[in-house]
């Protein structure tokens, strides 16, 4: 740059400017090293699978300002050694793949006890991890809805045990077949209970899943044309606790007003200034990101974009036709191959699509034989209660009518403490230090 | 290395420029520090070396900007990721991803930079900014030093040859902000980064920059220089360099190493001055401290907490606090970042009921009275005085403020007139500046005349001149009977208006008496004044002036 050079016109960016003029731009190598640095050898040795179980403690601090007593001995399970988020995914959702196949409340009770014990041998004191008891709760208010909706809507179930009779509201002829009040049999009760409680098993079961693996890290498991879509789902997440602590100051500070603090009305008129808090907090973050490089991108020739197109639009359009083929009567013969030629397709487009994307990956999960054990136990125990529905099916749903104690059917019950294993071939979280277990 | 060619700035929706005349560069290498009073231009400054300023922020920029050769014109913020670094006054908004690691990743996975060195280079800044132990942590249970120091370090692992940063220890307690300083010295000395920061915090970062750039007024011309030379004609300058001034050292020193080394004459001339020294009289001879340390304690002081322990799930917030506020009295608490400094005052305003022990204010208990009748007895300016204010012009809020405090109407617009002179009553407050929000809020809460006044990091953003307003308008309210207790890192302030001084610790009050024995004791609390003059009791620089000024009038 020459210093005689005449200075350039002004240049006017319109206002709303961050996004209108995104343009590709070719991928510049990263250059440079910190100078001097450079015979720093690469990070510490991979700790192997086999002292991952083991508990670890983190040495106290060596930074003499910082408040280190509380941070220095928070547990938590080292990244080394962290289960890939998928296998907890793929455990979890087998077991309520398995919970959706019964409705014996002693083997969805024992489902929920596999999964609560793995969690409290498992979970870290991360902030996703203390979501478990939000699910449990959830778990309950839905078989308190289905009890409710039984009571007052009445139950198709013939039942001849009547606890007690509602006064019954007449309704017009057109609504008929719906009931509201009227008697109350036993054996409803119990069917609508199998019934919640099934629910129930399956969200809590989700919960588990949640409260094991990161959120944020199975996203990053997602192939890199995805990557976008899980920015913004990883961002919401952030957003939403401190959306929740913007609501609780913003009330508090309706109290200093002299105003009271409770009811509809001051959560309505906090409402405005919240949403002013996290517009421009999501600005900021914009911004930051933009100045951190998100959204560059590799310049790929267009014959690539439109393939990608293609391939995307034509998988998704093979999965739909392949889908209704397999669910329609018509259809069966060519339903599964449309299917797996659509998700061939699709997956074939997602890959051709991250080659726009410049990003690599900062230390993936890796899959390991944890991991495969944990996926392998949530899969056993859904195929063998999928199974246990062909030797058993009376013993999987007890009736309701008549009205008899549930038994438990001793193979599925062994079939589902097969969910136990995640509780001894996951790495466990690191040891609580004394100072954190007892505060006073 | 950071080259500014005939720089201006306009934003669209005002006439003026935000910025003008800038043509200075930045050598390589150089700690470059920007000062200068609110609303001159510094954020903008700023932000035209990262590209944010027009590419994100819109408006028109004259001129040329060149970092390491790369035309802010012509290349996107997200271009100049590789050069420049950005991090802001809070660093929450600046996370993207939820953990240490990640967060340092981040910035170098947009960049495609490969696996093996992407390692490499996270375990070599975890190390240099003191972050191994941290690195599996969520950034949410950070304290704000760490925090600071984890924004830093996710712009430096792209190796940038530029750090841009803006007030990054202005909400920092005096230890977080000297572990943040001392990362950017590592920094310029070990690497050669170049950084040119913004702070206002001048007492804390003056001594370690190698060039000032101040920026006097906005859309004035900036003069840059060595900092001695620039803190000689500044508007805003930390009290060393004002007692360097009053006691007419030249060079001016700038840390309180160099003004100790130089003050042996100033001490003798005050120690002579005797008056000053007997009994800790500096403070008695300043006019506005009438108060004697034995206000009337009597049957209901403005606050009072006896055994006072609060507990939220896990956390014991407050443990076993005793404190008596007494009528025109100031206390200052002070302590570091979530030392429980913030639950005291929301105590006191009923916000968290008392696990164990009891709190009363006025003889009510806050958490149980109504909050219109707490109003006559407490008001709080929180620490984002933007929260207090919900109307779209000033007028509206006085008129509401009177509504809530049942106030004669007017009472509140005549406050606002004493506080603030000269704010229209459309002016909405959101266009306020930082410092005369918190008086507005201040009027708002003093409309019900409360006898007991509470502020919460209430220098946070303001710079020198806002601040003296400030301590003005305190030392006022203080004299006509209202209790004051503010929450502060600025020594500082504390210093300069308050009568009593309350150490808390992990929640525990570890230190409680007359701001001179407190302050002076402690190494990280100290005023500058009171560093350099050690042993002598003098804590601020009006005390030293008007002792110097009383033994001419009796020489």
């Amino acid at each position: 740059m020459n210093a005689d050079e005449p200075l350039p016109e002004p240049l006017t960016v319109p206002r709303p400017g961050p996004r209108s003029a995104a343009t590709g731009t070719a991928l510049r190598a990263p250059g440079g090293r910190l100078p001097g640095r450079d015979h720093f050898t690469a990070g510490r040795p991979e700790r192997g699978a086999g002292n991952c179980a083991t508990s670890h403690t983190q040495p106290a601090a060596a930074l003499p300002h910082t408040p280190q007593r509380r941070s220095a001995s928070r547990p938590h399970t080292a990244r080394a050694c962290a289960l890939h988020a998928g296998a907890w995914w793929i455990w979890a959702l087998g077991l309520a793949t398995a919970a959706s196949r019964t409705t014996n409340p002693l083997l969805l009770g024992l489902l929920v006890g596999v999964a609560g014990y793995v969690v409290a041998a498992r979970r870290t004191d991360a902030p996703w991890a203390r979501s478990y008891g939000a699910f449990l709760k959830l778990g309950l208010v839905v078989i308190g809805i289905r009890l409710v909706f039984a009571v007052v809507l009445g139950s198709p179930i013939p039942g001849t045990h009547v606890l007690v009779t509602l006064p019954e509201v007449p309704l017009p002829d057109w609504a008929r077949g719906v009931r509201i009040g009227g008697r109350v049999t036993a054996e409803g009760l119990v069917f609508a209970l199998y019934d919640g409680l099934k629910l129930a098993a399956l969200l809590i079961c989700v919960g588990a899943a949640n409260a094991l693996a990161n959120p944020a890290r199975l996203l990053k498991s997602l192939p890199g044309a995805l990557y976008e879509a899980g920015v913004a789902v990883v961002v919401a997440m952030t957003f939403a606790p401190n959306l929740v602590a913007d609501v609780q100051r913003l009330r508090a500070a309706r109290r200093l007003r002299g105003r009271p603090d409770h009811g509809v009305k001051a959560l309505l008129q906090v409402g405005l200034p919240v949403l002013e808090g996290a517009l421009e907090r999501s600005v900021a973050l914009a911004a930051a990101m933009d100045a951190r490089g998100y959204g560059r991108t590799a310049q790929v020739p267009p014959a690539v974009r439109h393939t990608t197109s293609a391939l995307t639009l034509g998988g998704l359009l093979g999965v739909c036709a392949g889908t209704y083929g397999l669910l329609g009567d018509v259809g069966a013969g060519y339903g599964l191959p449309v299917l797996a030629a659509g998700l061939a397709a699709a997956l074939a487009g997602l890959w051709l699509g991250g080659r726009r994307s410049v990003r690599t990956r900062y230390r993936p999960d890796r899959w390991g034989v944890r991991a495969w054990l944990v996926a392998g136990s949530g899969v056993a125990v859904a195929a063998l209660m999928i199974r246990a529905n062909s030797y058993a099916p009376a013993a999987l749903h007890p009736p309701a009518v008549p009205l008899t104690a549930p038994e438990l059917p001793l193979w599925p019950a062994a079939s589902v403490l097969l969910g136990l294993i995640p509780a001894f071939a996951a790495p466990g979280p690191a040891t609580r230090t004394p100072s954190e277990e007892d505060p006073q | 290395m950071i080259r500014f060619e005939q720089v201006s700035v306009t934003y669209d929706d005002t006439a003026a420029p935000a910025l003008g005349g800038v043509d200075l560069t930045v050598p390589e290498g150089e700690l470059c520090l920007l000062v200068g009073p609110s609303g001159a231009g510094k954020s903008t400054l700023l932000g035209t070396v990262s590209g944010l300023v027009p590419h994100f922020t819109g408006g028109t920029l004259h001129g040329r900007v060149t970092v390491a050769g790369r035309d802010t014109r012509t290349h996107r913020p997200r271009e100049l990721t590789d050069v420049v670094g950005t991090v802001g006054q809070d660093p929450l908004a600046h996370f993207v991803t939820d953990t240490v690691e990640d967060e340092l990743a981040y910035g170098m996975e947009s960049l495609g930079v490969a696996p093996a060195v992407m390692r490499r280079r996270v375990e070599e800044t975890l190390d240099l900014l003191g972050l191994a132990t941290l690195r599996d942590r969520p950034i949410a249970t950070l304290s704000g030093g760490q925090q600071q120091r984890v924004a830093i370090g996710s712009v430096l692992t792209t190796h940038p040859k530029v750090l841009v940063l803006d007030e990054p220890t202005s909400a920092l307690d005096p230890g977080a902000a000297e572990e943040v300083l001392a990362v950017l010295q590592r920094l310029v000395h070990d690497l050669g980064t170049t950084v040119l920061m913004a702070e206002h915090r001048l007492e804390r970062v003056v001594q370690y920059a190698d060039q000032v750039i101040l920026l006097p007024a906005p859309g004035a011309a900036p003069v840059i220089g060595d900092p001695a030379e620039i803190m000689a004609i500044s508007p805003v300058h930390p009290p060393v360099v004002a007692l360097g001034r009053l006691a007419g050292w030249s060079p001016l020193p700038l840390s309180v190493r160099d003004a100790r080394r130089r003050s042996a004459s100033l001490k003798e001339r005050l120690a002579s001055s005797g008056a000053g020294v007997r009994g800790g009289a500096p403070h008695a001879a300043e006019p506005h401290i009438g108060y004697s340390g034995k206000g009337r304690a009597g049957e209901n002081p403005p606050a009072q907490a006896t055994g006072l322990t609060i507990r939220h799930a896990h956390l014991t917030a407050l443990r076993d606090v005793d404190l008596t506020v007494r009528e025109g009295e100031t206390i200052a608490l002070m302590g570091r970042n979530g030392a429980g400094k913030s639950t005291l005052l929301r105590t006191l305003v009923g916000t968290h009921r008392p696990t164990t022990g009891s709190v009363r204010v006025g003889g009510l208990k806050p958490h149980s009275t109504p909050p219109a009748e707490l109003l006559r007895h407490v008001g709080l300016v929180p620490q984002e005085p933007r929260d207090l204010l919900y109307a779209d012009t000033v007028a509206a809020e006085c008129e509401a403020a009177d509504g809530d405090a049942r106030a004669e109407p007017g009472t509140c617009r005549a406050l606002v007139d004493e506080l603030l002179p000269g704010v229209s009553d459309a002016t909405h407050p959101r266009d306020l500046s930082e410092g005369q929000r918190l008086a507005l809020a201040l009027a708002v809460v003093l409309t019900a005349r409360p006898p007991l006044i509470l502020l919460d990091e209430p220098t946070r953003g303001l710079d020198y001149a806002a601040k003296e307003r400030l301590v003005e308008i305190l030392r006022g309210l203080a004299s006509d009977g209202h209790a004051i207790v503010l929450a502060t890192h600025d020594v500082e302030l504390a210093a300069e208006l308050a009568h009593r001084v309350v150490v808390i610790a992990d929640g525990e009050v570890v230190a409680d008496g007359p701001t001179a024995e407190v302050v002076v004791a402690s190494p990280a609390f100290a005023p500058q004044v009171a560093k350099i003059l050690a042993p002598l009791p003098w804590l601020t620089v009006p005390q030293v002036r008007r002792a110097l000024e009383a033994r001419k009038g009796t020489a």
